[in-house]
């Protein structure tokens, strides 16, 4: 009976003790996703450790969205680590800092007439800031340090568009259909890419859409003023159907997870491919050899906008706001974004690197990718963003388009459906 | 005095048996009943998993009763679990049938039967999308099966097995069956070598033929195992998730959509937790009410 009680007793401690407030310490904890960075992140954070004296502990959890999942429950059980990401919606980002996990940043980003902020890129900054018009109701602020920055383009295998006897790249959407025809001519695959993810089906529409009808009246479309049924958002479907009618998927596209389609185009089985600025890496892995380039998506011609890209911040890391060690998690980020460590990330992960400084060492390829950051947005930097709901009817609409499944008009009609069932419902979606 | 002693004893032997059980009913409650009421909870709510929750009563379920997209994911899971019920079970049986018998090597055979349900979901994936892919590379299929089919004078059945709405669902359940038909080969092969050899001599005695016994002595006396391997398949079958990410990522278009997938898109694309919820009580509903009603049909056929 004693030991029994004894048990309970110990049971009753260990439980209490799970509740104890942390203390602060020399120890932070830093949760991630990246397993190609994991090794360089370990790396400096023993770096660091010998510099300051302050352990960095590294924890890697993947794939991404197992580790979103973690930073969820882990926020509701108000256990998150002293430094980690969101890897969310701006809005489920604005809901992290309303319900207190999340620290400002602006007055340790503006110390020093700025010299943190202006180290970094505005567009990567843009990603965790939030302006004064910001319609989440969140306070102003900057709310996360990016650690490199990315953006998804078109890359294309020079070796078989020479083999196709292509001498450029195209420049204009025809010029890709046209080169399209030409690489089935001669058995070559023209275009993969993960449309099995629809977020990056969403992110490559998206593009011409920005280059057809522009980003108002896009916005007047999530604000209800514009149906998906208008021609314009018509003609964004067509293209699809064009792409499609002229042979311009690999088989089972829309299927094809990220992964799949980054080891289709290491192995050189499409001559063409739709991704962001991480796939330097990865294809660096894959086939060193592979020569290729990149362009951003060929605008359609006569279109009246510039064609926009997605970018952005690649990483983020935010500061958890409830913890003890806050002002020492600040303190790494700041250290880990400066010059030096930057370029040693930017040399070891050939990713783009969120310092302005460090751009000089990256790679001619990723220079290219650079280069698309004057053109690029983000629906982290939009004033609002449509309804998951409708996002997800209108990738499944893109997804049917190119199976055959639907046509354009048949597309956008049930994209505007759900658009005006999701209208008729309010905001519960 | 007594009377009063022994019920203190007992009193104290249900109290020390109450605490002996005690971690284990906390555990269960903490990872079980918790989250189970909660997600009954989370259901008549609007939540997108962080910050305030809202309640909004019963409209998730009205709005999930006309979501043609859920309904539809129940009956391809019902069509997987359906193949798997035909197909798998009957292969499960045959195989377990000839390996029951004395057959050169049997021991080598149930080891390699049983190599699909040990390996990981996602590697099974991984390796019907080799075997399955529809690419071709310098006038070569990629993928086993297209190179088979076109190599051995079947040109023409050369397909995009997973990028066709048409074949997409029935290769998903072909692939689910060749996984999971180890299951039902152990099960029923235990319980093929349970029944007594004497009934089998009694029946031959009798003038049964190997037909006969088959129907006679084998099936009845297999019904409770069948039962079994039944529930677990159709358990199992409703609920596959892994497999059909593996091979088709976030779906073909709605045209593979289970009811789990929907469940995981509505909490990890949409952000959509009370709904994702309300998913979760009716799948669960609807799981509890199909596993009642086979052990209802089984048992009647045991009486028949």
């Amino acid at each position: 009976m004693r030991k029994v009680i004894w048990l309970s007793s110990i049971i009753l401690i260990v439980l209490a003790g799970c509740t104890q407030p942390a203390k602060p310490s020399n120890k932070i904890v830093l949760w991630h996703w990246m397993t190609d960075r994991n090794d360089i992140l370990l790396k400096l954070a023993q770096e660091y450790q010998q510099q300051t004296g302050i352990e960095v502990t590294v924890q890697l959890f993947a794939p991404s969205d197992s580790y979103s999942q973690k930073v969820i429950a882990a926020a509701q059980a108000s256990i998150l680590p002293d430094i980690y990401g969101i890897l969310d919606k701006k809005a489920i980002v604005a809901d992290f800092i309303q319900a207190g996990f999340v620290s400002n940043l602006t007055s340790d980003m503006q110390a020093n007439e700025g010299n943190w902020e202006n180290s970094l890129f505005e567009k990567a900054l843009a990603d965790k800031r939030f302006g004064a018009d910001n319609t989440y109701g969140v306070k102003p602020g900057i709310y996360g340090v990016p650690i490199d920055v990315t953006n998804e383009q078109i890359l294309y295998n020079k070796k078989l568009l020479a083999k196709a006897g292509i001498s450029t790249p195209p420049k204009t959407f025809d010029e890709l259909m046209k080169d399209s025809q030409t690489l089935r001519r001669v058995g070559i695959t023209p275009f993969v890419s993960g449309f099995g993810e629809l977020w990056i089906l969403d992110c490559f529409a998206s593009n011409y859409a920005f280059n057809l009808m522009g980003e108002e009246k896009i916005f007047d479309t999530y604000r209800g003023k514009v149906k998906y049924t208008d021609p314009d958002w018509v003609k964004v479907f067509d293209l699809f159907a064009r792409m499609r009618d002229k042979g311009f998927f690999m088989d089972g596209i829309v299927t094809k997870g990220n992964k799949y389609a980054e080891q289709d185009f290491a192995l050189e089985r499409a001559a063409f491919t739709f991704n962001g600025s991480w796939c330097v890496n990865v294809y660096h892995d894959m086939n060193p050899g592979l020569d290729y380039g990149v362009i951003p998506p060929p605008p359609v011609t006569g279109a009246a906008y510039p064609l926009k890209i997605w970018g952005s911040a690649g990483s983020v890391f935010v500061v958890n706001a409830n913890s003890p060690n806050a002002d020492k998690a600040i303190a790494f980020l700041k250290w880990l974004t400066a010059k030096d460590q930057q370029v040693l990330l930017a040399e070891q992960t050939f990713n783009l690197p969120s310092n302005k400084e460090a751009l000089s060492v990256v790679s001619p390829v990723l220079a290219e990718f650079a280069k698309g950051m004057d053109q690029a947005t983000h629906p982290n930097v939009w004033p609002l963003n449509e309804k998951p709901t409708v996002v997800e009817a209108f990738d499944r609409g893109l997804q049917a388009i190119i199976i055959g499944e639907r046509t354009p008009q048949q597309a956008a009609e049930d994209v505007q459906a759900v658009k005006e069932k999701q209208m008729a419902d309010g905001d519960s979606q | 005095m007594n009377e009063k002693l022994r019920t203190a004893a007992i009193a104290k032997d249900n109290f020390q048996n109450f605490l002996f059980v005690l971690p284990a009913v906390i555990i269960f409650c903490i990872f079980y009943v918790y989250p189970f009421l909660n997600m009954i909870f989370l259901s008549f709510h609007e939540w997108i998993g962080i910050g305030p929750m809202h309640f909004i009563g019963l409209k998730n379920y009205t709005e999930l009763m006309g979501d043609h997209i859920w309904w539809n994911s129940i009956g391809h899971a019902a069509y997987i679990t359906l193949i798997a019920l035909t197909f798998q079970n009957a292969l499960a049986f045959a195989l377990a049938l000839a390996c029951d018998r004395e057959i050169r090597m049997k021991r080598f055979y149930r080891v390699v039967f049983f190599i699909p349900p040990v390996l990981s979901e996602v590697v099974v994936g991984l390796i019907w999308n080799w075997i399955l892919n529809p690419e071709m590379q310098n006038g070569q299929h990629i993928g086993l099966l297209n190179s088979f089919l076109y190599h051995s004078g079947f040109p023409q059945l050369v397909h995009n097995w997973l990028g066709d709405p048409q074949t997409a669902l029935t290769t998903i359940a072909i692939v689910n069956s060749w996984k999971g038909f180890g299951w039902g080969f152990i099960i029923m092969l235990a319980g093929l070598q349970t029944i007594d050899k004497q009934l089998y001599e009694a029946a031959r005695i009798d003038g049964a033929g190997r037909w006969k016994a088959f129907i006679h002595v084998t099936i009845p006396m297999m019904l409770p195992v069948l039962a079994v391997v039944m529930i677990l398949t159709i358990l199992g079958c409703m609920q596959v998730f892994v497999l059909i990410i593996a091979m088709v990522n976030e779906g073909l278009v709605n045209h593979t959509d289970v009811p789990v997938t929907c469940i995981f898109s509505a909490m990890q694309n949409t952000n959509r937790f009370g709904y994702a919820c309300a998913e979760a009580v009716i799948f669960g509903i609807i799981l509890v009410t199909l596993s009642f009603l086979t052990k209802k049909v089984t048992d009647r056929f045991k009486q028949a």
